[in-house]
């Protein structure tokens, strides 16, 4: 048998251990390379882990991905002339989702933006942490100070019942609503704790000092909701959440608007501009994307994998980008990209796998209801 | 009866010109909760190393080869509608196909049970 993993393997460098590296071997994690590290991609199986996470509460080691703190005059300004989030209008304790654009408004990376006390921290994917960091360099003006936080863990508590086995370690955390964060301290260390993740359930993600990650790592893992939970769960988790990966559903060929994502650019910065990659923004809120990113649901039991062709007749009209079976609906989902034309929901279409084609829709997304605390209006 | 093994980590078990093919419990380990397998009608004939059945588990799909030469005579019907049988009983009821074996002298370059444990073993 041959197995292909449908997870890019980073070339060129050894893989670097996470700090929790050897905590994930003891409890039974099967290592992978993923993004330059090893890392954990599942412990007891990737079903029960995904089952466990919609249920309970799910303990992801994210330390690979890459923590950037900003300081320095004009730094908002300086952000802004960047990614389009609106940075000037981000009080402290809030965090928004935004993205970095090329010239042509290709998508270099997808990030988390959130404002301190102190600075502004910024949450950026593993594998494009160093391309991120040094598009950042060129762009940001001498005044800016930018520091990559490589001596600080992030985990992800997501879960239902992430908020009663969080709360009962850092009380306050319960306080805050989906996408605030504020600072708490545990045992003496640091945290910085913001209501947010990847998996379309309530929960966290908590950055600290990497010499705390361990005994946090355990002090969680002792609440009786809690289970740490694998890579394979949490891509499992996050497409039926109907959340891109980049990399994968997200690239440099693919704008914001087709990758329906234009809800990160708020009205102002959207008519105004003055980030990098605006023109095509503005050009395709005004005439449409040509090619739309859009879920999609599979008839049948056989799944349909990154890479299948998506055809409408004979028409080869787009590319699945992630698909899998969904633990939770326990049929096939799929993400892909398709041509503006066959974007509407409920479209039939069809995907080869292996020669066969397979009836397909165009389905909304998430094929699995968010569970977010949001702040009531 | 006689088991044999190959190193891509299918299991043969033989009786008079009959091989009945499945993956083995490392096999099943390694893929993780499978959820479809994808089997080859009755009557295709395989070449030794043919691309023979599919096996898709929530994160990948994995090609499973014909051990042997043969003709399929069945496939399993029951992992139709309980895929995880592979990984319940990946040795037993967990079967893929049965071949009608053309050339049994492909049988002695594979592995016997001890041979396939050590194999692993070093994996």
């Amino acid at each position: 048998m041959s197995a292909e993993p449908d997870i890019d393997i980073e070339e060129e460098l050894p893989p670097q251990e996470l700090v929790l590296d050897g905590w994930h071997r003891a409890r039974g994690a099967r290592m992978v390379e993923f993004a330059g590290y090893m890392m954990p991609i599942q412990y007891e199986g990737i079903m029960a882990e995904h089952l466990w996470t919609r249920a309970h509460a799910g303990l992801f080691d994210v330390s690979h991905m890459g923590q950037l703190c900003f300081t320095g005059d004009g730094l908002d300004a300086a952000l802004e002339a960047i990614i389009p989030a609106s940075v000037t209008s981000l009080a402290v304790g809030r965090q928004r989702y935004s993205l970095l654009l090329d010239e042509e408004g290709g998508i270099l990376d997808d990030l988390m933006v959130s404002r301190r006390p102190d600075d502004i921290y910024m949450v950026v994917n593993g594998a494009t942490k160093y391309d991120d960091i040094g598009w950042l360099i060129e762009h940001l003006p001498d005044d800016v100070t930018m520091n990559l936080m490589d001596e600080h863990a992030l985990l992800a508590l997501q879960g239902p019942e992430a908020v009663v086995a969080l709360s009962r370690l850092v009380p306050g955390v319960e306080g805050l609503f989906f996408m605030q964060c504020a600072g708490f301290a545990w045992q003496g260390h640091d945290l910085w704790v913001s209501r947010s993740g990847y998996t379309g359930e309530d929960g966290f993600e908590i950055s600290l000092p990497a010499e705390a990650a361990e005994a946090f790592a355990d002090a969680l893992c002792a609440q009786a909701e809690v289970k740490p939970i694998g890579l394979g769960a949490r891509d499992s988790l996050r497409l039926e959440a109907g959340l891109p990966l980049y990399g994968h559903d997200l690239s440099p060929e693919i704008s914001v608007i087709g990758a329906d994502l234009g809800f990160a650019i708020l009205k102002k910065r959207r008519k105004a501009g003055g980030y990098i990659g605006h023109e095509r923004v503005a050009r395709e809120l005004a005439q449409g994307a040509p090619v739309k990113r859009v879920g999609l649901s599979i008839e049948g039991k056989l799944p349909a994998r990154e890479g299948a062709e998506i055809y409408a007749g004979g028409a080869r009209v787009g590319t699945v980008t992630s698909g899998g079976h969904s633990p939770s609906l326990g049929v096939p989902i799929a993400m892909g990209w398709v041509a503006a034309a066959h974007a509407a929901t409920g479209t039939a279409l069809e995907i080869e796998v292996r020669g066969k084609r397979l009836a397909a829709r165009v389905a909304p997304m998430p094929f699995v209801p968010h569970r977010y605390h949001r702040q009531p209006s | 009866m006689s088991r044999y093994f190959t190193e891509d980590h299918e299991w043969i078990d033989v009786e008079g010109e009959v091989a009945t093919v499945g993956i083995t419990n490392y096999a099943q380990e390694q893929l993780g909760d499978i959820v479809f397998v994808e089997l080859p009608e009755e009557g295709k004939s395989f070449d030794k190393g043919d691309d023979a059945a599919v096996v898709e588990s929530v994160k990948a799909a994995s090609d499973v080869y014909a051990p042997v030469s043969g003709e399929v005579i069945e496939a399993n019907a029951a992992l139709e509608g309980e895929p995880a049988l592979v990984n319940s009983d990946a040795e037993e009821d967990g079967w893929f196909f049965k071949l009608r074996l053309t050339d049994a002298s492909e049988l002695e370059s594979l592995m016997n049970e001890a041979a396939y444990a050590k194999y692993v073993d070093g994996l």
